[in-house]
C-alpha cells in the first residue's frame, strides 16, 4: 500500500502483492479478456509474414505515426525569432498538444497562445477571434512580432490570414505597423516539417517581400543559415562555431538555440535569443542561403531564390563525414574564407574515431526511421560507419526523399541491402523487425513500444532502441547534444557503438555460463 | 506583356454564370487573349462547353484517386480547350458529405505550387458555385488572386437579393485588400424592363451594368452541342453580344468598392419597378376565414 512516509511510483508500487491482486482481479472480473492463449496466438500472428504482407496493405488507417503536423512545425519556427510571440489561429485543444510535445522533449516552458475558436467562430469564421486575440496578446505579452499560423478548424472553413490581420490593423485592434506575419498551415497536408517550411517562408516573405528595390546579393559579406525543423540544440552551436572558426559573418534564421535552454537562475525567461527582424530584413544582402536540412525546405528555397536571387547550394544535410566536408567546403567556396587547421584536426579525429570502433560496428544491422533529412543524414553516415543499414521508415518521405536515398544506397557496398518505406508508420516498422529483424533500431522515442513487443515474442527477437530523433520524451537532455558536424558524427558514433556494446554486455554476464566474452576491454 | 489580370464571376445559382462565362472566354480567346479558367464548383461542369465533354476531371477527383494532392501534376489535370483556353475544375465532395469549400482551396493553392498561372496569360477566370457560402468559396477572391468581380444577374427578385448578397461578401474583402466589384452581366430573363432595373441597381451598389446579354435560344442550340455559339456559330448575332462584353471586360477601368443596400431599400427598389408589391400589414398572420369576416 502507499503510505505517507515512503511513496513510491507506479513501480515498484505495482508490484507489490495488494496491487498484484488488484490488478487481476480487475482483469478477471471486469475487463472481459479473451483467454491468454487466445490473446498469445494472436500477437504471434501479428509478427508472422502473413501479417505483414496484410499490414502493407493498409489504405485509410495510420497506426502509429512517425510525424506530427504542420502548427506543431511552425510553432518551433517562430520561436526562433527575437521576442517573437507564437500566436496560433485555432483550437486551443491543438495548442495544448504543441506546447505538452516541446516541454516533454525539451523539459522548458514553451510559451505559445491559441485564439481558441469554438464552435461559433467555425460557422460565423474566425475573424472575430484573430481581432480579439491580437488586440490582447499584443498587449498582455511584451512582443516584438506576432507569428501567426493556422489549426484545421481554420482551414477547413477558409480562414484568410492576410484579410483578417490587415482587417485587425485598419480597425485598430493593434497599430498597423505591428508586425505580424503568417503562414496557412492545414494539419491535414504534410507534416511539421512542411509547417516549418510554410511558417520560415511566410516570415521571410513578411519582412522582405515590398523591400528588394536596395537589396543586394552579397552586399552584407554573411551568409544565412535556415536550419529548418531542428530539434538538437547542440546543431545550432556547432555551426555557429565552425562559422565562428573560419571567421564567417552569418545570419541563423530562426535560431531557438537560447529560449530552449534557459538557465534557472530566479528569472523566467519568455523570450531569448532569436533572429531579429534587423537580421532579417538585412538577409537579402546575404551571398547566399544554405538550407541545412533541403528536403523539409522547398517553399522557402522557391523564394529565397526567386526573391532574393540567392543560388542556393545543392548540398545535402551537413551530417557524417562527406555531408560535413561539403558544406564547410562549400562556406569556404562562397566567403573565401579557408577551413581553419582546427576543424580539420576535429575531424581527423572524428576519422580516428571511426576506425578505432570499426570492429564493432562493421556489417551491424540497423533500421531507421524519421523526418527526411534525418534518415537521408543517417544513413549517410551509418554508410560511412560500415553499417548496413536495412528498413529506413520516413513517414512524410516524398518521391523526392525516395529518390534521393536510392542514389546513395546504391553508391555504396553495404547499402545495398536497405529497403525504402515513405509514407509508412510505426505499426509498418514493427512487422517489419519481426521479419527480418535488425540488430538495432535507431529513432525517436516512440521506437520503445517496438521494443517491448519483440522482447515479448522472446530475448532473441528483441530490438534495442537507439534514441537519435525527435522526440525523445523518455531520456532527459539527449536534445542538448549536437548530431550535425564533426563533432555531432562523434556523438551519433559513440552511441551506436556503446549501445552495441552495452547489447554484448547484456548477452555475456551469466556468471560462469556466457561471461566467456564480458570483457573489461573492449 | 500586359499584366494578369484575374476575374472571379459570381451570381445566384442557375442564372448562367457557367454559360456566360464560357462563351465570354471563348469570345477573349477569338481576340487573341491568352485565357485560363478554373471552375470552383463541386459539379465541375464549368469548362464542359470549351472541352466538349460531360465533365472534365477535377482536381479533387484526381486527388482521391492518387491518394493526396501532392501525387498530381499539372499537366493530370490540366486540359486545353476551344481557342487555346486552359481549362481547371476543382472538383469536391457529392452533395451532402465532406467541404467543398476546402476543394476550392486546394485545388487553388495547387495550381499556385505548380505554376499554373504562367507569365504567358492575360486572364484567369473564376467561375463559383452560387454564392459566396463559406471561407472556402471566397479563396478566388483572397489578395494576389481575383481582383476583379462580375456579378451575373437577372431583372428576377432572387437573382437581385442573391447580387446584393455578394456584394456584401466583397465589401468584407475589399476593405483589406485590393479586390474590387468591377460590373454587372445581365443575363436576360425577358422580364419587363429588365435592363433599366440592374441599371438601378448598378448604380445603387456604386457599379455599372457592364453588358446586357440578351436572351437567345442559340446559346442553347450551342449547349446542347457542348459548345459555345462563339465556336458553334460565329456568324449569331448573339456571338456579337460575347465579343461585346468580351471588349467591355477588357477595356474596363471602373474597379469600385461596393455599396450593398439594405434589405428595405432593396424591396423599394423592386417596388418602384413593379416586381415586388407594397406589403399590407394588415394582413400578415391573417387566416382566410378572418379575412373573411
Amino acid at each position: 500500500m502507499q503510505t505517507a512516509d515512503t511513496i513510491k511510483p507506479c513501480y515498484p508500487l505495482f508490484r507489490d502483492d495488494t496491487y498484484k491482486k488488484v490488478i487481476a482481479d480487475k482483469r478477471e472480473n471486469w475487463e472481459e479478456m479473451h483467454p491468454k492463449d487466445k490473446v498469445a496466438e494472436t500477437f504471434n500472428w501479428t509478427t508472422t509474414l502473413e501479417y505483414q504482407d496484410l499490414n502493407f496493405k493498409r489504405e485509410a488507417l495510420t497506426v502509429n505515426p512517425a510525424k506530427a503536423c504542420q502548427p506543431l512545425g511552425s510553432a518551433l519556427c517562430g520561436v526562433g525569432f527575437h521576442k517573437a510571440l507564437v500566436y496560433i489561429h485555432g483550437s486551443q485543444g491543438c495548442v495544448a498538444y504543441f506546447r505538452t510535445y516541446f516541454n516533454r522533449h525539451f523539459k522548458e516552458p514553451f510559451a505559445i497562445i491559441a485564439d481558441s475558436m469554438t464552435e461559433d467562430a467555425a460557422v460565423f469564421g474566425g475573424q472575430k477571434n484573430v481581432h480579439e486575440g491580437l488586440a490582447n496578446a499584443s498587449k498582455l505579452y511584451g512582443a516584438e512580432m506576432i507569428v501567426m499560423s493556422t489549426t484545421c478548424i481554420a482551414e477547413v472553413i477558409g480562414d484568410d490570414l492576410n484579410a483578417f490581420i490587415n482587417n485587425a490593423k485598419n480597425e485598430g485592434y493593434i497599430p498597423k505597423e505591428f508586425p505580424v506575419p503568417f503562414a496557412h498551415t492545414p494539419s491535414f497536408v504534410g507534416s511539421h516539417v512542411t509547417g516549418w517550411d510554410n511558417m520560415e517562408e511566410g516570415i521571410l516573405r513578411y519582412f522582405t517581400l515590398n523591400h528588394m528595390e536596395n537589396a543586394q546579393v552579397g552586399w552584407n559579406g554573411k551568409i544565412n543559415i535556415v536550419p529548418g525543423f531542428e530539434t538538437y540544440l547542440g546543431n545550432f552551436r556547432v555551426i555557429k562555431r565552425y562559422l565562428k572558426e573560419m571567421g564567417v559573418d552569418y545570419t541563423y534564421l530562426s535560431d531557438p538555440e537560447e529560449v530552449l535552454d534557459t538557465p534557472a537562475d530566479g528569472e523566467f525567461r519568455m523570450y531569448a535569443g532569436g533572429t531579429t527582424i534587423g537580421e532579417i530584413k538585412d538577409a537579402p544582402n546575404a551571398h547566399t542561403t544554405f538550407l541545412l536540412q533541403p528536403l523539409g525546405l522547398e517553399k522557402t528555397k522557391k523564394y529565397v531564390e526567386g526573391t532574393w536571387n540567392h543560388e542556393v547550394p545543392k548540398l545535402d544535410i551537413p551530417m557524417g563525414v562527406d555531408g560535413t566536408d561539403e558544406f564547410l567546403m562549400k562556406v569556404s567556396e562562397i566567403t573565401g574564407k579557408p577551413i581553419p587547421e582546427a576543424i580539420t584536426k576535429e575531424r581527423g579525429r572524428l576519422i580516428d574515431m571511426m576506425t578505432d570502433s570499426h570492429a564493432w560496428l562493421h556489417g551491424k544491422k540497423m533500421a531507421l526511421y524519421g523526418d527526411p533529412d534525418f534518415t537521408l543524414g543517417m544513413t549517410k553516415f551509418l554508410l560511412e560507419l560500415g553499417v548496413e543499414p536495412t528498413h529506413i521508415v520516413c513517414h512524410n518521405g516524398s518521391k523526392r526523399w525516395e529518390k534521393a536515398m536510392k542514389k546513395m544506397l546504391e553508391s555504396a557496398p553495404n547499402g545495398t541491402s536497405a529497403k525504402l518505406y515513405p509514407g509508412a508508420d510505426l505499426w509498418h516498422l514493427r512487422s517489419l523487425c519481426f521479419t527480418d529483424k535488425p540488430d538495432f533500431l535507431i529513432g525517436n522515442s516512440y521506437g520503445k513500444f517496438i521494443q517491448r513487443d519483440t522482447l515479448h515474442k522472446g530475448e532473441d527477437f528483441e530490438v534495442p532502441l537507439i534514441r537519435l530523433g525527435f522526440p525523445i520524451f523518455d531520456r532527459h537532455h539527449l536534445h542538448r547534444n549536437t548530431t550535425l558536424g564533426y563533432e555531432g558524427a562523434m556523438y551519433i558514433l559513440t552511441t551506436l557503438v556503446n549501445a552495441v556494446l552495452e547489447r554484448l554486455d547484456d548477452k555475456t554476464r551469466l556468471m560462469g555460463q556466457t561471461d566467456y566474452n564480458y570483457d573489461l576491454v573492449r | 506583356m500586359a499584366k494578369l489580370r484575374q476575374c472571379a464571376i459570381y451570381g445566384k445559382g442557375g442564372i448562367g454564370k457557367s454559360t456566360t462565362t464560357q462563351n465570354l472566354v471563348a469570345a477573349l480567346a477569338e481576340a487573341g487573349k491568352k485565357v485560363m479558367i478554373v471552375g470552383c464548383d463541386p459539379k465541375a461542369d464549368s469548362t464542359r462547353l470549351i472541352l466538349h465533354s460531360k465533365a472534365q476531371t477535377s482536381v479533387m477527383q484526381l486527388a482521391a484517386e492518387a491518394g493526396s494532392v501532392e501525387d498530381l501534376e499539372l499537366e493530370d489535370v490540366m486540359n486545353i480547350g476551344f481557342g487555346g483556353i486552359k481549362c481547371v475544375e476543382s472538383g469536391g465532395p457529392e452533395p451532402g458529405v465532406g467541404c467543398a469549400g476546402r476543394g476550392v482551396i486546394t485545388a487553388i493553392n495547387f495550381l499556385e505550387e505548380e505554376g499554373a498561372y504562367d507569365e504567358a496569360l492575360d486572364f484567369v477566370f473564376y467561375d463559383v458555385l452560387g454564392d459566396v457560402v463559406c471561407g472556402g468559396f471566397a479563396m478566388p477572391i483572397r489578395e494576389n488572386k481575383a481582383q476583379e468581380i462580375y456579378i451575373v444577374c437577372s431583372g428576377e427578385m432572387m437573382a437581385m437579393y442573391a447580387a446584393n448578397n455578394i456584394a456584401k461578401g466583397i465589401v468584407k474583402y475589399a476593405n483589406s485588400g485590393g479586390v474590387r466589384l468591377a460590373g454587372l452581366i445581365c443575363n436576360s430573363r425577358k422580364t419587363d424592363r429588365e435592363d433599366e432595373l440592374i441599371e438601378a441597381l448598378a448604380a445603387r451598389l456604386g457599379t455599372q451594368m457592364i453588358h446586357f446579354v440578351p436572351r437567345d435560344n442559340a446559346v442553347q442550340h450551342a449547349e446542347i452541342r457542348r459548345m459555345t455559339v462563339i465556336e458553334y456559330d460565329p456568324k449569331h448575332k448573339q456571338a456579337d453580344e460575347y465579343r461585346a462584353l468580351a471588349r467591355k471586360i477588357v477595356d474596363n477601368k471602373k474597379f469600385v468598392i461596393p455599396t450593398p443596400l439594405e434589405m428595405e431599400q432593396l424591396e423599394e427598389l423592386l417596388m418602384e419597378f413593379g416586381i415586388m408589391d407594397a406589403e399590407d400589414e394588415s394582413i400578415v398572420g391573417k387566416t382566410a376565414a378572418e379575412l373573411a369576416a
